[in-house]
């Protein structure tokens, strides 16, 4: 057993967190959200230049750095630390993960172009009655002399006013809850047919609703095997779900910092607040779940590659655990500040903000138990 | 003991109902529904109906504008106000200062400011709290320094609630910087308008515009608009604080919250795609909800039977407000949840030229922002770590 990282992913940590800090502080990241587009794009580009990461988890067959999950764990966790709005997630781990999983012509092309910074992937999963199951899905995907064409409407596609591609669930067969007939497209974010409405959300991100009407993506667009998608998107999901346990993780972290720092200096009845002993033991708990939020991102980040039914336990048990802790932390954070808590003006309330949309993304704990149940009662059965 | 209403009391909750059915504006309910942020005078439009009715002070005496109501009609009264689901009346003019006014002022206080408070003309707001003073009150600085038949006021307020819209404001002031903390402050009533007041505006996390900083400089304010005896103001502050808890409970808005979450768990679909409320999960969660509300509300009306006997709301109300708050907050929580997706988009108002938001379902809309702002019904109105500190000294003498 060995939780020690190799000097590279040391280097990894170290060069992302200083450019983080330098560049990327609390005030500066405001201004950005402020911009037009609500981002600044040369961060992406910087991550992709000047730092060379966005290549971290790729094989170094495609010119990558020849990393994994532990490599998008340590990114995840610094850029969670920052509550970075940059589409790593989205775009390295589950556009890059489709498209290994895929190989062929998109792989060759669209790999590098993604660790030079220039694809930007949305994964557009979610639709307005799927909830967080995968397979409840409506869009449809038909094939004509001509290629695919996909109608339907996807929600909350993060990064989708300035991704340049989409990743796009949509069945060929079946009905919403099936697990057959679920089929994954790679398509263009310029394709005709598709329209957006694009959205700031409440954690800063930018996002958008996908209208898809007869839009159609030509024969090259289908990933993977006709109507046989869904275990490789719940890969994919599983995957996204661990490196969002790996940002809330470093989010945590930072945000109990942040605290602890302010009841250290809030002087009340004539002392620091951090001596009444209610305080203390709440700034314990929270540092508790932050260790455990830790130790969760580590268990199901290093339990990826098992047979589907390990993973998924791995990865539901994690999120299930971060998403209360996560929860609580935000919760007793903004108590600890008190009114100061709940201004835009101080970096805590944002982190709160991005933690809480953190709760659910990939399913809230509700839905991770329910997964663990139904897995439990499958081995029982 | 006994639950049932008498035929009296049936006939007086029938009446207050169909008054609010009748008088309630209907441009008001509108804005609700659509989750509209309400202006000035849309808060003031409900405050000025139940003002001609007599309604709008439940709690005041009669002989100063009170309807003379007892402690069950006062709850009937919210009861049914919360569940046709009515803006609540600000409680700066009525709950607060009003009260004080009326027991510790001057004749010509109250013949200036009462009529004023019901009517809505004049809108209040409340400046105790500042930056280095919040849970520990009695620490504040903003200085007021007597000359002649005027006070000299400079100092700094925050989280001054709604004091944009404020015509008057009651603030704690020091007066007599030697004395111990409690004992050196006066209660003073300040008009907004007076050169030298500065409002400021604070953002809060779901982008509302709620709270202020007020900045006093060389503000000039008349002796006579001093509420009780110099150096006193603590006495009217702590009798103001237990008004304040009074109704913090909130049952019966949260009654509504709780219906409201419901409806939302009715529509919005579960993993399978049955309606939440269908989910043994999330209706075990709301069913949870609803035993702690019972058993707050339960807690109320035995504090309000004691206060009909003669028993002043003494320290109980701090337990009213703890659990009250804690309740309110998990209501948005479950809101949120049951939104998923949709509680990420955020718009702070309609786009232009149209009366929908463009994304989600119109519940969904304020589900976040709702949650996070609710946040700060734990640290008003003194925190609940100072609830329970009260709790700890008053009722088990530690
Ligand atoms: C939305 C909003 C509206 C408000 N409106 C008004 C208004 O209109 N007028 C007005 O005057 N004020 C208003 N307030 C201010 C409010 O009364 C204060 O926020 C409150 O008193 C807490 O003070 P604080 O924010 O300075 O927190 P602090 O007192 O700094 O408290 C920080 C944390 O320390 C804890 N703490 C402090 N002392 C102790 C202790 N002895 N033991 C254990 N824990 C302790 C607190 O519980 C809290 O968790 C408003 C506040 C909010 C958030």
């Amino acid at each position: 057993m060995d939780f020690s990282f190799t000097e590279t992913q040391g280097m990894l940590r170290d060069s992302l967190a200083r450019y983080l800090r330098e560049r990327y502080d609390f005030d500066t990241r405001q201004k950005m959200l402020a911009l037009e587009g609500g981002r600044d794009p040369a961060v992406w580009k910087a991550l992709a230049e000047e730092l060379g990461i966005l290549g971290a988890g790729f094989p170094e067959a495609h010119g990558g750095l020849g990393g994994g999950p532990v490599e998008h764990m340590v990114i995840m966790e610094e850029l969670g630390r920052a509550i970075a709005v940059e589409p790593y997630l989205d775009t390295c781990i589950v556009g890059g993960g489709a498209l290994l999983a895929a190989g062929g012509d998109h792989a060759e092309t669209l790999i590098p172009a993604i660790i030079a910074g220039e694809v930007i992937i949305g994964f557009a999963w979610a639709e307005a009655r799927s909830r967080y199951n995968p397979a409840r899905i409506a869009t449809r995907a038909s094939a004509d002399g001509s290629g695919w064409t996909l109608d339907g409407d996807k929600a909350v596609v993060i990064a989708g006013p300035y991704a340049t591609h989409y990743l796009v669930t949509a069945r060929t067969a079946g009905n919403p809850g099936d697990r057959d007939g679920v089929s994954l497209f790679l398509v263009g974010a310029g394709t005709a047919g598709i329209s957006r409405r694009d959205y700031p959300t409440v954690d800063g991100w930018m996002a958008s609703e996908l209208h898809f009407e007869r839009a159609n993506v030509g024969p090259h667009a289908l990933l993977g095997r006709e109507g046989k998608a869904l275990p490789l998107v719940e890969e994919l999901i599983d995957r996204a779900t661990a490196a969002t346990c790996a940002e809330a993780a470093g989010t945590m972290r930072r945000l109990h910092e942040l605290t602890l720092d302010y009841a250290r200096q809030r002087v009340q009845f004539g002392q620091p607040i951090s001596r009444f002993q209610v305080i203390q033991h709440r700034l314990v708990d929270m540092l508790m779940e932050v260790e455990q939020a830790v130790s969760m991102t580590y268990q199901a980040t290093l339990r990826l590659d098992l047979p589907a039914a390990e993973r998924a336990r791995a990865v539901s048990q994690a999120k299930a655990k971060i998403a209360k802790g996560a929860r609580f932390l935000g919760q007793a954070a903004i108590q600890t500040h008190g009114g100061i808590g709940i201004t835009n003006e101080l970096a805590a309330g944002h982190y709160f903000k991005r933690l809480t949309m953190l709760e659910s993304r990939f399913g809230d704990q509700d839905h991770h138990l329910a997964r663990l149940e139904a897995l439990m009662l499958a081995e029982a059965a | 003991m006994d639950l049932a209403f008498s035929p009296e009391e049936r006939a007086f909750r029938d009446e207050v109902r169909s008054f609010i059915a009748d008088n309630y504006p209907p441009e008001l309910r509108g804005k609700q529904d659509e989750g509209e942020e309400l202006g000035k005078e849309d808060m003031l439009s409900w405050h000025r109906v139940l003002a001609r009715k007599g309604w709008v002070a439940p709690a005041w005496p009669k002989e100063y504008g009170g309807p003379g109501w007892n402690a069950t009609q006062r709850y009937i009264f919210s009861e049914e106000l919360a569940r046709a689901d009515t803006i609540p009346v600000l409680p700066f003019g009525i709950n607060m200062v009003g009260p004080v006014i009326y027991t510790f002022g001057t004749p010509e206080q109250k013949a200036r400011f009462l009529p004023r408070i019901l009517s809505g003309d004049d809108w209040w707001c409340q400046g105790y709290s500042e930056p280095g003073a919040g849970s520990d009150l009695a620490s504040l600085r903003t200085r007021a320094e007597r000359q002649g038949d005027h006070y000299i006021v400079n100092g700094q307020k925050t989280w001054t609630t709604l004091a944009q819209h404020a015509d008057w404001g009651f603030f704690l002031v020091r007066t007599d910087p030697a004395a111990k903390p409690q004992e050196g402050i006066s209660f003073l009533l300040i008009d907004m308008k007076t050169p030298g007041v500065t409002v400021r505006p604070i953002i809060t996390l779901g982008g509302e515009h709620e709270v202020n900083e007020v900045w006093l400089e060389n503000v000039k304010v008349p002796v006579e608009n001093r509420v009780f005896e110099e150096n006193k103001g603590w006495t009217c502050a702590k009798f103001l604080l237990a008004h304040e808890r009074t109704g913090i409970a909130g049952v019966a808005r949260s009654k509504r919250g709780i219906e409201r979450l419901k409806a939302i768990a009715r529509v919005e679909v579960d993993d399978d795609g049955q309606p939440l409320l269908m989910n043994p999960f999330f209706r075990r969660k709301v069913a949870d909800l609803e035993c702690d509300l019972t058993a707050l509300e339960f807690t109320e009306l035995r504090t309000l039977a004691g206060e009909a006997a003669g028993r002043g709301p003494g320290p109980e109300s701090s337990l009213l407000k703890v659990k009250g708050t804690e309740i309110q907050q998990r209501i948005t929580e479950l809101v949120l949840e049951a939104v998923g997706h949709y509680g990420a988009p955020y718009f702070r108002a309609f786009p232009e030229g149209s009366n929908e938001y463009p994304i989600g379902p119109a519940h969904a809309h304020r589900a976040a922002p709702t949650y996070f702002n609710m946040r700060k019904t734990s640290i008003y109105g003194g925190s609940n770590e100072i609830q329970r500190n009260i709790i700890a000294k008053m009722v088990l003498g530690l």
